[in-house]
């Protein structure tokens, strides 16, 4: 029988490291960094660069009306903190991995009830579009918000020119869908592709945008490279990113989150302090940047513009 | 290479019986095991110190949020690992572990109450009422604010004079009610998230085995040995 001595150094494998810990090297790294015991670029050695504005295409546009003078949310900002769950569900993840994506060649398809449904080019949008900026805020219904220079046209000047039906009542979209590009969309957390819907009168409200930039450039992947949408009253996740298809529809059409969970997220999902997310209150905001909270606002303060859209509803019952 | 390595004869099973060699381990696991989880927290107080001071540190674009988190989290794996010791310990017979179990408990209450501060101080901004109000509506507050309480009595009886004026029997009775915190901590996680996402479902898991590790049946079945004598 062949017994083995252990020399005195080696050690059994019940001593390694127990897998949680493994799991966590990183922040293990970075405590040691932390601890002085490894210098800083240990880190940022794997960590990918976030793109500076220089690396995006500038954009041509006018400045355009609605627009907020609330200071800007740093860039860094705008574009490293992300819900982008088709990148993955942690707020660094779409900067991180969003590399993927192909933003161009792209078109979007704009058909349904509609006289003259067609395909758009993006690049042709780009040219025959007059751009403007719009300075909007933005509250996410986790309870942040951020104020973002965008560059883009109204939505209503693209449905304009297919001529919606008089049977048209609502609008559907839908991102991307293509887990070679969107590496998140291999996992479940969400059916996919990423649907989002808007009643006619809300996707032609003059609010209501298609951004195909930030800050003066074109959007990073990140942040829904090349078009997405706007909606400025409605919670974050309305504004549906990388589109591939516009449908006008005479139902109200499928949204991704309300199909997660339809307690917590309906069609509507207008910026409301007084109806709470079943799980958290959305009274108060932080504004990214800031240390305290300050007051969410009906329709994220756009209700001079929107109110009228919603006489007669009761907002509590349509979430 | 450590699995090649691994001693696979009965001769492997002596480590744990001689005392000199568990006692040094024992000397030598306590304060890595103390500095180790200490880490996360001083790498906390290390970047909140590089954010204040210079604008830095790795706390991200909503450190309030990053922070609320790593406690939290932190809080949840510390005290998996402290569930993991006996069952490990029965499995492998290596008892110099056990030395920091005692340990391991009283850090995952410290980062819960860190992780608690952190909210009820940065997020609710020290509002009784808001916090009340979370406690009272929001599932996942609940959940974790009775785990937090839950630990509060184990805490407070960890000494060993506690374990006297109790009695062991009692005490032992007392302390199985980390099984349910460690279920209540594993929802407050599962509840927290949005979608269907995987870290809460992994803890879940690990947590559900670790459960499983302490039928009696299913200990025997998977080989634990009990050796007489001890």
């Amino acid at each position: 029988m062949l017994i083995r001595k252990p020399s005195a150094f080696s050690l059994p494998e019940r001593e390694a490291t127990p897998e949680a810990l493994y799991l966590n090297r990183r922040e293990w790294l970075a405590g040691m960094i932390a601890a002085g015991l490894l210098p800083a670029s240990a880190l940022t050695a794997c960590a990918e660069a976030a793109p500076t504005p220089s690396s995006l295409a500038k954009l041509n546009y006018t400045s355009g009306p609605f627009s907020t003078d609330e200071e800007q949310t740093p860039f860094k900002a705008v574009t490293t903190y992300n819900n982008f769950y088709e990148f993955g569900t942690d707020k660094g993840d779409p900067s991180a991995n969003a590399h993927t994506l192909k933003p161009r060649p792209w078109t979007v398809t704009v058909d349904g009830m509609a006289a003259k449904p067609r395909q758009f080019d993006v690049d042709a949008l780009l040219k025959a579009m007059p751009l403007e900026e719009r300075i909007y805020r933005l509250r996410c219904v986790e309870g942040w918000s951020m104020v973002i220079p965008w560059v883009g046209f109204p939505l209503a000047s693209l449905l304009k020119q297919v001529e919606p039906t008089a049977s048209a009542r609502y609008v559907a979209f839908t991102s991307l869908h293509d887990p070679r590009q969107m590496p998140g969309q291999r996992g479940f957390v969400l059916r996919w592709p990423y649907v989002e819907g808007l009643r006619l009168d809300e996707a032609m409200h003059p609010l209501t945008m298609l951004a195909v930039g930030l800050y003066g450039r074109v959007l990073p992947n990140q942040n829904g490279a090349p078009i997405r949408l706007v909606v400025p009253w409605k919670y974050g996740f309305k504004s549906i990113k990388s589109i591939v298809s516009i449908r006008l529809t005479d139902k109200q059409p499928p949204t991704s989150w309300n199909l997660s969970a339809p307690r917590e997220y309906g069609f509507y999902s207008n910026v409301n302090p007084a109806v709470s997310h079943p799980r958290w209150s959305q009274a108060k905001e932080r504004r990214i940047g800031e240390f305290k909270r300050r007051d969410t606002l009906l329709f994220n303060g756009y209700g001079e513009q929107v109110a009228g859209l919603y006489k007669g509803l009761d907002l509590r019952k349509y979430y | 290479m450590a699995v090649a390595a691994r001693p696979r004869s009965a001769g492997s099973r002596s480590t744990g019986s001689r005392p000199g060699r568990a006692r040094m381990a024992r000397r030598v696991l306590k304060p890595v095991a103390f500095v180790l989880m200490a880490l996360p927290l001083a790498w906390l107080a290390a970047q909140w110190f590089l954010l204040i001071r210079q604008g830095g540190g790795d706390l991200g674009i909503n450190p309030i949020e990053a922070s609320i988190h790593h406690t939290g989290l932190w809080a949840l794996r510390i005290l998996l690992f402290t569930l993991a010791i006996s069952p490990f310990t029965k499995l492998t017979h290596w008892t110099p572990l056990m030395s920091i179990r005692r340990m391991s408990g009283l850090y995952a209450f410290t980062y819960a109450v860190v992780h608690l501060l952190l909210y009820f101080g940065l997020d609710r901004e020290f509002s009784v009422a808001e916090l009340w109000a979370d406690i009272l509506k929001r599932w996942y507050i609940t959940l974790g604010m009775g785990a937090l309480l839950l630990m509060l009595p184990l805490a407070l009886t960890s000494t060993a004079r506690a374990i006297r004026t109790l009695g062991a029997r009692r005490w032992q009775r007392l302390h199985r009610l980390v099984y349910l915190v460690g279920g209540l901590g594993v929802l407050h996680f599962w509840l927290v998230v949005k979608g269907v996402q995987l870290e809460p479902i992994i803890y879940g898991v690990i947590f559900v085995i670790l459960m499983l590790a302490r039928l009696p049946r299913l200990r025997q079945a998977a080989g634990f040995k009990k050796k007489a004598g001890h």
